[in-house]
């Protein structure tokens, strides 16, 4: 058993073949190609597009304006306006009484409608299974080795998420839009606070509006991030994001907690309805972008800690 | 002294008192002194939770050793993974896939995470790895829909995207047919004849014994063998077989000529020769006057031969007998 312990000799250390090797394949280390930070950020785009479940999260995701459109058309088509007491259903905006009369009101409130929870869920089962599900399948340790870098799939995963937020709100709008323009008139729009606008602008306003709504989910899309590279388990970490989505939105409306309401990243989602007046309140809307920045800044910064100082031994 | 520092430069995979602790304490690798020299076709043994893949996840930078440094081509691990595993090919515990993508397009964003692939020329490689693989009709296919083996040969073709100087097989073979084990033992020689150096581990000994020049053997996180495969299979004693109608005198006559461990089985007889010295590994010479006692002595002989030591004796004589895996 000593054998491993005594000094090689000069004979079984030297490769027979050392003087012998033939010259070998091309070992000049070749350049980094320019467009590979693309090429990698496309690649995680289109992988994570061709999955079956992101697929059928954005299927229901545009379900969901069809969904309220069909309803406020049932609702509406046999007893003249869209039933009274319903709609506001407590602080959040309520487009739905004015969708009869301009079809662009579905988009905003299918978006108020999937803020709270379908939006998020969605983002939080991509974000959760961005890292945790590669490495439970194996596929990690092969992109690492490839190598694609620490940092650089990190950015990459990251890039990604942030672009599925647009994604999946754009999903809801489009669809929203194009429901309401088929099953209500269109036309200009009267804003909240009672100012009337061309069609034109109030489209601009949609799409600053869906803007602002893809920014609200930066926040929880990178503490997905951060969780999803603390295990090798997917759905653990789908759960635990889907899970910390609703315990926030729980905990924004216990009163008794309102000292931490200004930290939780929902608190002010639905402040995107301030766009649409005129002049827009600003001071929301800047507060909810300065939170999202503070997620993403923390969260951040931990995934970054966390995954380029961890073991993937799956 | 200073042929070690030379020895390191050309070795393309070298460690030093390379340590794995796993956070659950388990000792997965001690202290190990590896060496595998450029150009060689290197072998790695070990029982079943002996410490080879942790040692190859260090290698390869996945996973940061507790102490000890490890060289690839050279270049310290893990701090030079960005130049130096563009050039090092590996299949690691078995292939990952994405199951949902064809085959084709598993390869493509394997390539794509590499950034000294040029995306110019990515199709052609990818249909190049494919080809060697020999999985160029399945190539369409789902990921999931591929058999064990089919999975496997994409792993090697991952491996096999770019030229490469190094590549580190973790068990190749597993699950193959034995068409498929045939075809990977000619491609790692046609690769080793091309220059590249393999680094594959493997519990198929035979394997071992026909591709790889050199070889180490683990045994419980510890290094407890390396070298040429002929010094390895030379450390352990070969043994005589003859066949006789006369067994007892057989016996009596190869005692006398210091053959020990004799076993009668019928009309066979068995047993060690004696360590050979350095060198004289066939002892041809001796064995023929060893036939010629018997003879002399009335031995009638049917068959008479020496089986010689193959890796599987060394391993055993090296690991043990025991079927058990260690702790
Ligand atoms: N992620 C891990 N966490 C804790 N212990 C581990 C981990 N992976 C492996 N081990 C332990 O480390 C030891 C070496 O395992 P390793 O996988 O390196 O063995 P191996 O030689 O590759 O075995 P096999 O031939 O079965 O593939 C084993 O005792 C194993 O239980
Ligand atoms: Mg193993």
């Amino acid at each position: 058993m000593s054998r491993a312990d005594e000094p090689k000799s000069a004979d079984t250390g030297v490769p027979k073949t050392a003087d012998t090797r033939p010259p070998g394949p091309t070992t000049d280390k070749r350049p980094t190609s320019p467009l590979w930070a693309l090429a990698l950020f496309r690649s995680e785009l289109t992988t994570t597009l061709r999955r079956w479940r992101t697929l059928a999260l954005l299927g229901v995701l545009a379900l969901i304006p069809i969904l309220i459109g069909v309803a406020v058309k049932i609702e509406t088509s046999d007893g003249g306006g869209f039933g009274g007491g319903r709609g506001g259903g407590g602080e959040g905006p309520a487009f739905f009484p004015q969708i009869t009369n301009n079809g662009i009101f579905l988009v905003f409130a299918s978006l108020a409608a999937t803020l709270p929870v379908f939006l998020p869920m969605v983002i939080g089962v991509i974000t959760g299974d961005a890292i945790a599900g590669e490495a439970g399948s194996g596929t990690l340790r092969y992109l690492l080795v490839a190598p694609a870098g620490r940092t650089r799939l990190l950015l990459a995963k990251f890039t990604t998420s942030m672009a599925f937020c647009l994604i999946a709100t754009l999903v809801v709008a489009l669809s929203g839009l194009v429901t309401g323009a088929l099953l209500f008139p269109l036309g200009d729009v009267t804003l909240i606070s009672g100012i009337t606008v061309s069609f034109e602008e109030a489209l601009l306003r949609a799409l600053g509006v869906a803007a602002l709504v893809a920014l609200s989910l930066v926040g929880i899309a990178t503490v997905g991030l951060f969780i999803s590279t603390l295990t090798n388990s997917g759905i653990a970490a789908m759960a635990t994001t889907v899970g910390l989505v609703i315990t926030a939105q729980i905990l924004d409306t216990i009163p008794q907690l309102h000292a931490i309401h200004p930290y939780l990243f929902p608190h002010y989602w639905l402040s995107f309805a301030d766009l649409l007046r005129e002049p827009v309140y600003w001071d929301e809307l800047v507060k909810n972008l300065g939170l999202q920045g503070l997620y993403v800044a923390v969260f951040g910064s931990a995934a970054w800690a966390r995954f380029t100082a961890k073991d993937i031994t799956a | 002294m200073e042929q070690r520092s030379t020895e390191e430069d050309d070795a393309a995979v070298e460690t030093r008192g390379l340590t794995k602790r796993y956070r659950g304490g388990q000792l997965a690798v001690d202290a190990l002194d590896l060496s595998v020299p450029r150009g060689s076709v290197f072998g790695f043994l070990g029982p079943n939770g002996s410490g080879k893949t942790t040692t190859i996840r260090m290698l390869m930078g996945l996973i940061e050793p507790t102490s000890g440094r490890a060289r690839l081509l050279g270049e310290p691990m893990p701090r030079a993974a960005r130049s130096v595993l563009p050039r090092v090919g590996a299949l690691i515990e078995g292939p990952a896939l994405y199951p949902f993508l064809t085959g084709r397009d598993n390869l493509l964003r394997y390539d794509a995470a590499d950034p000294t692939a040029d995306p110019r020329t990515r199709t052609a490689r990818v249909a190049a790895a494919l080809d060697r693989v020999g999985l160029a009709a399945a190539a369409g296919k789902r990921a999931r829909a591929y058999s064990l083996g089919m999975k496997q040969r994409l792993g090697l073709a991952a491996a096999l995207l770019q030229p490469r100087e190094l590549l580190v097989l973790d068990e190749p073979t597993n699950g193959l047919d034995p068409q498929g084990m045939r075809e990977i033992r000619s491609l790692v020689r046609e690769l080793a004849e091309e220059g590249t150096t393999v680094f594959l581990s493997s519990h198929l000994l035979d394997e071992i014994e026909q591709v790889c020049t050199h070889a180490a053997v683990m045994a419980q996180g510890r290094l407890i063998a390396q070298g040429t495969v002929a010094e390895l299979a030379a450390g352990s004693r070969g043994r005589l077989a003859i066949t006789t109608p006369d067994p007892v005198d057989a016996v009596r006559v190869l005692k006398e000529h210091g053959v020990t461990d004799l076993v009668i089985l019928d009309e066979r007889v068995s047993g060690e020769l004696p360590v050979p010295g350095p060198g004289a590994a066939d002892a041809p010479l001796e064995l023929a006057d060893l036939n010629a006692a018997l003879v002399r002595a009335g031995v009638r002989v049917r068959a008479f031969g020496a089986e010689r030591a193959s890796l599987e004796d060394a391993f055993v004589a090296l690991t043990g007998e025991g079927f058990d895996v260690a702790g």
